[in-house]
């Protein structure tokens, strides 16, 4: 059974005051990503230079996963390079469809709160709105639109 | 008489004092003896029905057309033959759109429908447009959620030769006068169906008094099981139709190069039929006619104003819709402020509280009511005060939950 713990301090300070919610001037890359069945919508912007992610924004509408999770994913991946934050993504989506060791967790940092969601397949696709529309910005697309949807 | 609730709880093995379920739209919860109504039939009456070569498929047919004539009185429809068994209210409509609008609408004809309607009176219509070169008009709601007789006369256009219209809005819960747009609609030449998807559980829906040509509506949203839905139409109209589906016992006679169909309302149910569901819908309509629809309805909106004036007491709450609880037949669609509604129905499923979340099938509404998504809480006559008064509380206590000061 779910429990309101769920949504803790942590979560709903991300959602309400999302740090990295903001227009971002001159990205090198920009990708929406949504989930159309729940209207998840986040546009997704990052600066890269010379491999390492500089800086990142997000902008746009949907449940509190979906905001905390992307700013939580910001806050972890600006200052460290791209190839670094694939490696990441690729936890947390591990973490979001199985498990992860506590070693991987630790890397997530506040990111692995979001572990329980594994229980709750509705809202799966909500908290990896961001990470996937960020592995869809380096394995080449740069514009368009990403989604969860089918995953 | 006025309805026992606890006694008509004892009825439904999933309404308990533990889970206000408030998400009737969606579907209804069983009784037992709609539950008893389909093992009865594999217990009693199993067979393959219309065959009739032996006592037990006599029975099968004779459980399966006894449903069809109880579908028939309790819509009073004039004949049992004016009855098509569907799948559901979706498949009712697109039976319709792929036979009569298919065969009959022609470039440069327009196809009306309102603004709220669910995707299944939308979709179809959007392709019978793009096939056969139609036009889609929709007609907006006002800011009450309402379309105005003059408002509907005003769109129905010479051109308008089909309308395609919901009874009760499944979002807002507003109720159309149907009986004034069907005859609107026959002035003016255009042939009309009612989605009765949302109506026909809570009030009585008499069609000869509205005098539609179509309405359709889904079994399960009446306490009957899922997977058998009711197509009602006039039998002029049924009998100038082509087939929807091939195969089974609609023919007369078949070669080898073509086929001849039966008469209706069986030249529309291709293939072995759903008896079960059928039995399960008569042993539903035994139960709601014993219970009385006037005295459902009467207990619904008794509960829905209750709803609607204590949710709309809880701040930063905003109810979709009419302003006046009356309106809303037991649907109460809202925001709250700076939450999303996913949020919102995962919390309050927390506190034990069944809503629906999202855009309620109705993307075009949501548009036009300037919303993404929204919550949707929506009453049965087997839901009590306590249970609105936990709905309410569940929903006041949402925001600061959500990290809101208040």
């Amino acid at each position: 059974m779910p429990n309101n713990t769920f949504y803790n301090e942590i979560l709903t300070e991300h959602n309400i005051r999302p740090f990295h919610k903001k227009k971002l001037e001159n990205p090198d890359f920009t990708l929406e990503g949504v989930n159309p069945s729940c209207g998840d919508d986040i546009i997704l912007a990052l600066k890269v230079d010379d491999g390492i992610i500089t800086d990142g924004a997000f902008e746009g509408d949907g449940c509190a996963i979906s905001q905390a999770s992307c700013d939580m994913m910001l806050d972890l991946i600006i200052g460290k390079p791209k190839e670094e934050a694939l490696e990441l993504a690729d936890i947390f989506l591990r973490m979001i469809k199985s498990k992860i060791t506590d070693e991987e967790k630790d890397r997530l940092e506040e990111a692995g709160i979001l572990e329980d969601i594994s229980h709750m397949p509705a809202r799966v696709k909500c908290a990896v709105l961001g990470w996937h529309t960020m592995e869809e910005i380096f394995k080449g697309a740069t514009e368009g639109s990403a989604t969860t949807e089918d995953m | 008489m006025s309805i026992d609730v606890n006694a008509i709880r004892k009825d439904f093995p999933l309404i308990n004092d533990e889970v206000a379920y408030l998400d009737n739209a969606a579907t209804t919860q069983k009784p037992e003896c709609v539950i008893n109504a389909i093992a009865d039939y594999y217990r009693t009456s199993n067979a393959n029905p219309m065959r009739g070569l032996y006592k037990l498929s006599v029975a099968a047919t004779d459980a399966y057309e006894n449903a069809r004539a109880k579908v028939a009185s309790f819509i009073n429809a004039k004949d049992p033959s004016e009855i098509i068994f569907t799948r559901n209210a979706t498949e009712s409509i697109n039976l319709v759109a792929e036979t009569y609008a298919k065969a009959s609408l022609k470039q440069g004809d327009t196809i009306l429908i309102s603004i709220a309607e669910h995707h299944s009176n939308l979709l179809p219509w959007q392709k019978i447009c793009a096939e056969n070169g139609c036009k889609l008009k929709y007609i907006d709601t006002d800011d009450q959620g309402k379309i105005t007789i003059e408002a509907f006369k005003e769109a129905v256009t010479p051109d308008v030769k089909f309308i395609s219209i919901t009874h009760v809005s499944n979002v807002l819960g507003t109720k159309n006068p149907v009986k004034e747009f069907a005859k609107i609609a026959h002035d003016n030449g255009a042939v009309i169906l009612v989605d009765a998807s949302q109506s026909v559980p809570h009030i009585k829906v008499n069609v000869s008094d509205i005098d539609c040509d179509f309405l359709v509506f889904s079994g399960h949203k009446i306490y009957a099981p899922m997977g058998i839905g009711a197509l009602y139409g006039k039998k002029e109209l049924l009998e100038s139709m082509p087939p929807f589906l091939r195969g089974g016992e609609m023919i007369d006679y078949v070669t080898r190069d073509s086929a001849t169909f039966t008469e209706v309302p069986h030249k529309f149910e291709a293939g072995t039929v759903n008896v079960e569901g059928a039995a399960g819908l008569a042993a539903t309509i035994d139960y709601v006619n014993a219970i009385g629809m006037d005295e459902i309805a009467k207990r619904e909106d008794m509960l829905t104003d209750i709803a609607f004036r204590k949710l709309s007491e809880v701040p930063h709450v905003k109810i979709l819709g009419s302003s006046e609880a009356s309106d809303h037949h037991g649907i109460l669609t809202f925001v709250i402020e700076g939450v999303h509604p996913h949020d919102i129905a995962y919390i309050m499923d927390s506190d034990n509280v069944c809503v629906r979340a999202g855009h309620h099938c109705a993307q075009p509404l949501m548009k036009h009511l300037g919303v993404m998504s929204t919550t949707r809480a929506s009453i049965s006559f087997y839901n009590t005060e306590d249970e609105i008064e936990r709905f309410v509380r569940s929903v006041a206590g949402i925001r600061s939950k959500m990290g809101y000061a208040e």
